[in-house]
């Protein structure tokens, strides 16, 4: 416990220390930002309706490519900097480790997360909405963006390069995304039989997010990304052990 | 405190660790010396913890470190091959994270920088972070992060490699006034090195112990160990080399570089025979003009080629050098 704080704290201060965290926070405020208000995409001023889904249904699509970026470095930078033989050779458990720098990682996210305050207060000045649907919104947007960090995360851990890192992470995290995307789970209802469909289904970001952002906040959802999280991360620690040396 | 037993190291076909076994006692430091690939970072590297061994067992201060990794891991202090520090941290907030995971007790962690700081000379570059320090630096900080929490072992991979000849001797300084308490194994290409702060030698090649003992028996071993060389004038030199080449004890006669109207003879007693005296006494009698005579006292290299090579032939092209 004491150890995995020592390792977020570490991780932390360390995105802090250069300018690419900034950047990469206002990067994503600006996208949130005019892919909600933007007349083509989100609409939000001419919808005329008092919610916040212009604004969250961006958010699978956006950690497709932010999260990535993000979560590339956890891994991949110890083993091409050789710090992870100093890291390892401490007295830690791996899962300290691991779970360290995951929880760095997602209070990253957090920070950036709740720095889209601007837009919740917009809409209670327009209007009157359902600040429990928003606050649902908020906490599946960040649980997906969990089970994104864990993919990244044990992807960064399979290479030591930080490119291939990103692109085989881009590459996984799209096959979630695309399991729960309406047409293409019309393409497999056309011929597969129901069960595989259902199965597709409910292994997709989509699903599940959709569902929280609705403002039903069904166990299965949260179950679902908290089981991502920790298969990921397990994942993450078989190949940091099996990869380290290499 | 280390103990090594029977340890072997594969990776797919290759053995890189082939049955190492040896222990080292609280007031020893042992030099491990090697060619490159020769097994030696792997061997620290299953030592530290941060490979597990194909076969064979480790254990530190008791502790077997398959079995109880977290007890054995917290006596080792480690630096690893080319001292990898995170670059973005200073060295301050560097040792502060090591002093934390290390449970150093939050109310003496300040106290304990403190002094490692001191040891190693960190003090001006405290604040800078670490990528932007000089090699020199970067190795200190490596240093100082590996005794932070005053382990009882120590375990350093080329803890001089890159640094200066003044900061070599400042690091040598360091590990020697910490050898009495501590158990220490450090790794080197510089033969000196091992002479300088080492009370114990290993040699290791392909993989297997080839020498382990004291620095002056790794001296003893070599040809040129009490070996005596005599600078003569040219006219007596094929005279003096038939002659010399005859006393007792005398094993071999090689004619080294000439100078102008000078001769140097390499005079190589038999294994265990010291021949100054009788060299002497021949030169004396025979009245030859001796410029100069002196005992060798062995070379390492000569040695560690010998062990690590095994060819009579590199050995007899180091002696003509």
């Amino acid at each position: 416990m004491r150890n995995t704080a020592a390792i977020l704290k570490r991780e932390l201060v360390s995105y802090f220390i250069t300018p690419v965290a900034y950047v990469f926070i206002v990067i994503f405020l600006l996208l949130t930002g005019f892919l909600t208000f933007a007349k083509d995409t989100g609409a939000l001023y001419e919808r005329g309706q008092a919610d916040l889904a212009p604004f969250f249904r961006w958010h699978p699509w956006l950690y497709l490519f932010l999260i990535p970026a993000i979560s590339m470095r956890l891994w991949a930078e110890e083993r091409r900097g050789g710090t992870i033989e100093l890291l390892m050779t401490l007295p830690l458990r791996m899962r300290d480790a691991v779970l360290g720098k995951f929880l760095a990682a997602w209070a990253f996210v957090g920070i950036g997360l709740v720095l889209t305050f601007p837009v919740w207060i917009t809409v209670n000045y327009l209007g009157d909405p359902d600040n429990g649907v928003i606050l649902a919104g908020y906490l599946g947007s960040f649980l997906m963006a969990g089970a994104y960090l864990a993919v990244g995360s044990a992807m960064s851990a399979f290479t030591r390069n930080q490119v291939i890192a990103f692109v085989l992470s881009v590459s996984t995290l799209l096959v979630f995304l695309l399991a729960g995307y309406g047409s293409v789970l019309e393409f497999f209802s056309g011929w597969a039989p129901l069960w595989l469909t259902d199965a597709v289904a409910s292994f997709g970001f989509l699903t599940h997010f959709e569902a929280i952002m609705r403002g039903v906040i069904d166990l299965r959802d949260l179950v679902f990304f908290l089981a991502m999280m920790a298969f990921w991360l397990f994942v993450t620690a078989l190949a940091v052990d099996w990869r380290k040396a290499r | 405190m280390i103990e090594l037993q029977n340890l072997v190291k594969r990776f797919g076909n290759l053995t890189a660790v082939d049955g190492v076994s040896f222990t080292v006692q609280r007031g020893e430091v042992l030099g491990f010396l090697g060619p490159n690939g020769a097994g030696k970072s792997t061997t620290m590297k299953m030592v530290t913890g941060f490979l597990a061994p194909t076969s064979g067992r480790v254990s530190v201060c008791g502790h077997d470190l398959a079995v109880e990794p977290i007890p054995a891991k917290r006596r080792i202090g480690y630096l690893p091959e080319g001292a990898p520090l995170y670059g973005d941290m200073t060295p301050r907030a560097f040792l502060r994270f090591m002093a934390e995971i290390r449970a150093i007790p939050r109310e003496q962690r300040a106290a304990r920088i403190g002094e490692v700081v001191a040891k190693t000379h960190l003090d001006e570059v405290l604040e800078q972070p670490i990528e932007t320090l000089s090699k020199g630096f970067k190795r200190r900080v490596g240093l100082a992060q590996a005794i932070v929490h005053d382990p009882e072992v120590l375990v350093l991979d080329e803890p001089t490699d890159g640094l200066d000849p003044n900061q070599k001797h400042e690091v040598r300084q360091l590990i020697r006034a910490m050898a009495p308490h501590k158990a220490i194994v450090l790794s080197t290409h510089i033969l000196e090195e091992v002479e300088a702060v080492c009370t114990r030698a290993m040699i290791i090649a392909r993989g297997r112990v080839v020498f382990d003992g004291t620095p002056e028996e790794l001296l003893a071993k070599s040809r040129r160990h009490n070996a005596v060389c005599v600078t003569l004038r040219a006219a007596v030199a094929a005279q003096a080399r038939v002659e010399l080449a005859r006393l007792p004890g005398v094993a071999e006669v090689v004619d080294l570089a000439p100078g102008d109207g000078t001769a140097r003879l390499l005079v190589l007693p038999a294994r265990g025979h010291s021949i100054l005296l009788e060299v002497g006494q021949q030169a004396r009698s025979r009245n030859w003009e001796v410029l100069g005579l002196e005992q060798e006292r062995g070379r390492l290299d000569e040695v560690f080629r010998e062990l690590t090579r095994g060819s009579e032939r590199g050995l007899r092209a180091e002696v003509a050098a």
